[in-house]
C-alpha cells in the first residue's frame, strides 16, 4: 500500500500507525489522531479543577516543580477582573492562549466598555483551536482550558478542548489523576450552585486533594482562585488557603484520634511561607 | 453666511490640505477630496431627559439644504437593538451610515443567541470610539449624537459629537439645543419626572427652538424608551403665538432697513 520511513517509537500511550503524521490526514475509521495525542498532552499536564455556584467560580490547581531547585509554574491566569483561566497540558501553549484570550477581552472593553460575556469568549477561543485542526502547516494547541467567568446570565465555567470543542460544566477537572477529582465532585455537583463561597473553595481544595492521592495537603501545593458577584478575580493567598486546609484536616485529625496526629501536625503548621516541619521532603523553595 | 457655505476656491483647498492616509495609499490632494469637509442636508437639534421610568427625547422633522428646509418629514430618532434609542443633528445621510453600522452590530449580537445583549452603555461606547477614529482621519462623520436606553432597570443617556466627545448626562441637547434647551432644562429637570411633565419639559424646550432656530420646523416626534422597548409618536405640531404687540409694527422704534 505505502512506504514510510521507520520512525522512532513515540510514547505508547495510543497506538501508533501510519494516519498519525499531521493533523490533515483523516484515519479510515475518521479520527485525527493528531488531535487525540494533543488531548492526551492535556491528561499528562498537572491536575486543574473549576467549579461554579450561581455566583462564584473557583479554579484551583497543583504546583508541581520540576526539581526541587526550580519553582513551580503558573497554571492559573486572569483574564480580566470577571475571567479567569486554568490551564493544563503544554503550559507555553496555555500562555499563548491566555494571552489571546487577555487581548480579546481588554479589546472589548475598550470598545463598549462592558465586560466581555465569556460565553463569547471561550467561542473564539474555540474556533481559534478549530483552525489548528484543519491547516497542515500547523498543529493543535497542546493544552486544555478550564475557563471561568461570569456575565449578564451569572457564573459559568467551560472546559475549552485541543479539538476546538468546548463544554460548559457546573464543576470539572483535567490533567493527571483528574479521575480522582472528577469522581468527587461527581457525588456532590448538585449542591454547588446554591453553595457558598467559602463551601466552594472548600470543596475546590478538597478536590484538589483527590489529586495528590496520598500526598499531605499543604497550602504550598495547590494555587486557588475565586471570582464572583461583586468580587473581581484574585487569587487565595497561602494563609487563607492553609487555613481552610486546617479546617478539615483537623476534622480528620480529630475523627482518627491520636493516631495520625503527627502527619495532619506537619500539614496544619503554617509557620513561614514554605513550611518547614519536620519530614518536609517536597517543599517547594520558591514560593508564586 | 454658516461657516462650510463659504467660497470653495481650489487654490485655497489645496493650500491647506494633507495628504492622507485612508489606509490603502497615501492619497494626493484632489484624490482625498472624498473626505467629509461640509455637511450637506443637516437636522437641527436633538433635546433628551431622563424621567421616571426611562428616556425621553425630542426632534423636528426638518431636513434643511443649507438654509432651504427641504426636507421635512425626516425622522431623526431611532431604536437601536432592544435598549436604545439614537437621534442625531447634523449630516442626515451619515446618520444613516452610522444606522447602518449599528444595523451589522446588533445583527452580529443576535447572531450569538446567548442570553446577552448590547445595552446602550455598550452602543454609546462603540458610537463614540466610531466618532474619535473617524476625526483622527480627518474624514468625520458630522453628526452630534444622542444615546439614551434602558437596561435592567437602569436608565442612561449620553452623547457623542462629530470629533468624539463623549459624555452621560441627566438631560443633554445637541446644537441649538444646547443654548436654548439646556438652560431650561437646568432650572426645571429633576428625577423622576413623570411622563406627562417631561413630555411638557421638551416641548417647552421645543416651542423655543421652534421660535429662535431658523432650521426648525413646527413637525415634531417625542420618543420614549423605557424597559418594556421604543416608542416613537406622530408626528405633531406645538402651539404658537404669535400676537405679541411688538411683532404688529416691529420697526416703530428703530427706523430705518436694520
Amino acid at each position: 500500500l505505502q512506504t514510510r520511513a521507520p520512525r522512532k517509537k513515540k510514547k505508547a500511550k495510543m497506538f501508533r500507525n501510519q494516519y498519525d503524521t499531521d493533523v490533515t490526514t483523516w484515519s479510515p475509521t475518521g479520527r485525527l489522531f493528531q488531535v487525540e495525542y494533543a488531548m492526551e498532552a492535556v491528561k499528562q499536564g498537572s491536575a486543574a479543577i473549576g467549579l461554579r455556584s450561581r455566583s462564584h467560580v473557583v479554579l484551583a490547581c497543583v504546583n508541581k516543580a520540576q526539581s526541587e531547585l526550580s519553582s513551580h509554574q503558573k497554571k492559573i491566569f486572569k483574564v480580566d477582573d470577571h475571567i479567569g483561566v486554568a490551564i493544563a497540558g503544554l503550559t507555553a501553549d496555555g500562555r499563548v492562549l491566555s494571552r489571546y484570550m487577555r487581548s480579546e477581552a481588554i479589546n472589548h472593553s475598550f470598545t463598549y466598555e462592558s465586560p466581555l460575556p465569556v460565553g463569547r469568549l471561550v467561542v473564539h477561543l474555540a474556533d481559534k483551536a478549530q483552525v489548528c485542526t484543519q491547516r497542515s502547516w500547523k498543529r493543535p494547541y497542546g493544552v486544555g482550558l478550564l475557563v471561568g467567568g461570569l456575565d449578564e446570565s451569572g457564573a459559568h465555567l467551560y472546559y475549552n478542548c485541543p479539538s476546538g470543542n468546548y463544554f460548559e460544566y457546573q464543576a470539572f477537572a483535567i490533567g493527571s489523576r483528574s479521575q480522582a477529582a472528577k469522581t468527587y465532585l461527581e457525588r456532590r455537583f448538585e449542591s454547588f450552585g446554591d453553595s457558598s463561597r467559602e463551601d466552594l473553595i472548600k470543596d475546590a481544595i478538597l478536590a484538589v486533594r483527590e489529586t495528590l492521592q496520598g500526598e499531605t495537603l499543604k497550602s504550598s501545593l495547590c494555587t486557588v482562585s475565586v471570582l464572583g458577584v461583586g468580587e473581581p478575580f484574585h487569587f487565595l493567598d497561602q494563609e487563607t488557603i492553609q487555613k481552610v486546609i486546617d479546617t478539615f484536616e483537623k476534622v480528620a485529625e480529630d475523627e482518627e484520634g491520636e493516631a495520625g496526629e503527627g502527619d495532619a501536625e506537619a500539614a496544619a503548621a503554617p509557620a513561614e511561607q514554605g513550611g518547614g516541619g519536620a519530614g518536609d521532603q517536597d517543599v517547594a523553595p520558591m514560593e508564586m | 453666511l454658516p461657516v462650510w457655505f463659504s467660497i470653495n476656491a481650489d487654490y485655497f483647498f489645496l493650500q491647506f490640505t494633507i495628504p492622507i492616509d485612508n489606509g490603502d495609499s497615501v492619497k494626493t490632494a484632489e484624490a482625498d477630496s472624498q473626505r467629509t469637509l461640509y455637511p450637506y442636508v443637516t437636522g437641527t437639534s436633538i433635546v433628551a431627559i431622563k424621567y421616571k421610568d426611562g428616556v425621553l427625547m425630542a426632534s423636528d422633522m426638518g431636513g434643511s439644504y443649507g438654509s432651504t428646509l427641504r426636507y421635512k418629514n425626516i425622522e431623526r430618532m431611532k431604536a437601536i437593538g432592544k435598549h436604545s434609542l439614537l437621534g442625531a443633528s447634523g449630516e442626515i445621510s451619515d446618520f444613516q451610515e452610522i444606522l447602518r453600522y449599528l444595523d451589522e452590530l446588533v445583527l452580529n449580537d443576535n447572531m450569538w443567541d446567548d442570553g446577552n445583549s448590547l445595552g446602550p452603555k455598550e452602543v454609546h461606547n462603540y458610537l463614540t470610539r466610531v466618532m474619535y477614529n473617524r476625526r483622527n482621519k480627518f474624514n468625520p462623520l458630522w453628526n452630534t449624537l444622542v444615546l439614551g436606553g434602558v437596561k435592567n432597570g437602569e436608565s442612561y443617556l449620553g452623547m457623542v459629537s462629530m470629533i468624539g466627545v463623549s459624555f452621560e448626562d441627566n438631560h443633554v441637547a445637541t446644537g441649538f439645543g444646547n443654548h436654548l434647551a439646556r438652560p431650561i432644562l437646568r432650572d426645571e429637570w429633576h428625577a423622576d419626572l413623570s411622563f406627562e411633565d417631561g413630555v411638557k419639559l421638551l416641548e417647552k424646550c421645543m416651542r423655543v427652538l421652534l421660535y429662535r432656530d431658523r432650521s426648525a420646523i413646527n413637525k415634531l416626534q417625542i420618543a420614549k424608551i423605557t424597559e418594556e422597548g421604543v416608542t416613537v409618536s406622530q408626528p405633531y405640531s406645538l402651539k404658537t403665538f404669535w400676537e405679541f404687540k411688538a411683532f404688529n409694527n416691529p420697526t416703530a422704534g428703530a427706523e430705518g432697513s436694520w
